[in-house]
């Protein structure tokens, strides 16, 4: 571990691709046993961040240290104590499910008999011993997700990277995938997560970071970041697209002044942010707007966020 | 060049990138199987058939030998140079970029150079196995005049390497599957015409320095010097011709698969 105690450091790190800027001189710094989330919409430069923590990407500028190496010249060492889950899968189609793990043991040097094992053992941690036998192809969305895990956890790393641990999966499959990364972080076991849910981030992120533009615009626990850049309650008032066409949306935001700390304009609905949501319901009506629907809920990190950059995450 | 290449190399890395092509082959053997036949099939057609034909033609260290004896080594050599880059041409294309295999190793300890190294030491595990099942058959057939053609077996190992090393810094190069359409022209000019069938003196005097330009031609001079037993200096000169593309292809595959692949 390095000097200064994190796990991950990185100071004025940037990622250029030609003229392109993915990340625009970011600090950071990570601590061992922690959970750490970077959300943010795509291209936020999260993936291009998380690449340069798993040296499979020099910076193009900054410094960048891990587990107290320097990640420029220390890539092989650093990896061998990774463990890496990428935004594809990037399963080995021509091996099975079983074989895929005891190979890719065998990529960090790990005697064949204690990659057997291991095997046996994640297989069963991610729930697939009873798909050992067979190919990676016809395995759902969900299990190969699982079966990457266990991949990266062959080395039993100290520090496993995940990029969107759950894009693309049904919510079942997330939430088996939530529920296992839960059981690792109670093991100790460090990880640093990027994704563009914000329940993923309130779920699993004990501190976070919000990417935009390839900047960190705020960092935080996901409920410190609440409470600073949102207020307790959020109400949503859903309209007909045409009804907040342009001008039109202005005009009812206007007539609702004074009712909420801020008001949020969207294509299809206004965001009411309020300490009392139901109080604020009762005012909007009394002022004669008339939505197609009400929802009054608790603010989450998509209110921060929208706050922060005045967009969604997901769009 | 080499040693710096070299020096970091950790063989078990490389060793299990080959044991994961191993482990894919063990069920599918039965591909395994074209790759003893092909030369057999040119040797019966080619030394036999036309070798009726042709009679003796002049041995490398002077006299005449019978056709066959002369084309069995080069399609010793070829047999090799096949090999060597039907694998890591079409094979590690698909791995490169359609299996998305190598962004996976690349993300453990393995690194580009070892990654190459165990493409090739695979691909050099099956050919060797050609090699020698051609070699000895060749013994067989008294296709092999002098005991220096031992030495030919590690010869075409040498071919393998060096093709295989040219074959996966192409590869790199490679946008998408219609540019193979280059690779195969590419192979077959070089079966023709890299001294194969007619000894470098039937070639009109110009043609000649471009066929001595090819690597094919050096593997098919030093396998037939060695199996007709008339090494001389010149075979050194072939092996000095070879190592040089053993480097030249790992060194730029290696830098290339890095740039492709971690950036």
């Amino acid at each position: 571990m390095g000097g200064d105690g994190y796990l991950i450091s990185a100071t004025g790190l940037v990622k250029r691709f030609g003229d392109f800027t993915a990340v625009a001189g970011i600090d950071l710094g990570v601590r061992r046993g922690e959970a750490f989330g970077f959300l943010g919409p795509n291209g936020a430069g999260k993936s291009s961040t998380m690449r340069m923590i798993g040296c499979v990407s020099p910076p193009s500028e900054g410094r960048l240290s891990i587990l107290g190496l320097d990640a420029a010249s220390h890539g092989p060492q650093i990896r061998a104590r990774l463990g890496v889950v990428p935004q594809q899968d990037s399963l080995d189609v021509e091996l099975t499910v079983l074989e895929n793990l005891t190979i890719y043991a065998r990529y960090f040097g790990i005697p064949r008999a204690v990659a057997q094992r291991r095997a046996a053992e994640l297989l069963d941690f991610v729930q697939l011993a009873d798909r050992a036998g067979d190919r990676v192809e016809p395995l759902s969305g969900g299990m190969k997700r699982r079966l990457t895990i266990a991949r990266s956890l062959v080395n039993e790393p100290e520090l496993v990277l995940l990029d969107e641990p759950t894009t693309g999966l049904d919510p079942q499959a997330r939430h088996l995938v939530w529920e296992r990364l839960y059981r690792l972080k109670q093991r100790g076991v460090t990880l640093v997560l990027t994704t563009h849910y914000m329940d993923e981030a309130e779920q699993l992120c004990d501190r976070l970071v919000v990417m935009d533009g390839g900047r960190i615009v705020a960092e935080g626990s996901p409920s410190a970041l609440i409470a600073r850049f949102s207020t307790r309650e959020v109400v949503e008032l859903r309209f007909d697209l045409a009804d907040l066409d342009g001008a039109r949306g202005r005009d009812i935001a206007d007539t609702l002044t004074g009712l909420a700390d801020r008001v949020e304009v969207l294509p299809d609905r206004l965001l009411l942010y309020t300490a009392d949501g139901d109080a604020t319901v009762t005012a909007v009506t009394d002022r004669g707007v008339e939505p197609m629907s009400v929802l009054v809920r608790r603010s989450s990190l998509e209110d921060v966020f929208l706050r922060l950059t005045g967009r969604t995450l997901v769009d | 060049m080499l040693s710096t290449l070299l020096l970091r190399v950790d063989p078990r890395r490389a060793g299990a990138v080959v044991e994961r092509n191993v482990l894919v082959h063990r069920r599918g053997w039965i591909v395994l199987l074209s790759g003893f036949f092909e030369p057999f099939l040119y040797l019966l057609a080619l030394g036999i058939g036309l070798g009726h034909l042709v009679g003796s033609v002049p041995a490398p260290g002077g006299g005449t030998v019978p056709y066959p004896v002369f084309v069995a080594p080069a399609m010793l050599a070829v047999q090799a140079m096949n090999a060597a880059l039907t694998e890591t041409t079409f094979n590690v294309f698909g791995k490169l970029k359609y299996m998305r295999l190598y962004d996976a190793v690349l993300a453990t300890p393995v690194t580009p150079t070892e990654l190459a190294l165990g493409e090739i030491g695979w691909c050099l595990a099956r050919s060797g196995l050609y090699s020698a099942a051609f070699l000895g058959v060749m013994a067989v057939l008294g296709l092999t005049p002098s005991w220096w053609a031992v030495l030919a077996w590690p010869a075409a190992l040498l071919i393998g390497f060096a093709f295989a090393a040219l074959g996966m810094a192409l590869t790199t190069f490679l946008r998408s599957w219609q540019d193979f359409d280059y690779v195969v022209v590419i192979m077959m000019v070089m079966f023709m015409f890299a001294g194969t069938f007619t000894p470098l003196s039937a070639y009109p005097a110009w043609v000649r320095p471009l066929v001595e330009l090819t690597p094919l031609y050096h593997g098919v001079a030093l396998t037939r010097s060695l199996t007709t037993g008339s090494p001389d200096l010149g075979a050194l000169g072939h092996v000095a011709y070879l190592v040089v593309c053993v480097v030249l292809g790992l060194w730029i595959a290696a830098r290339r698969m890095a740039r492709l692949l971690l950036t």
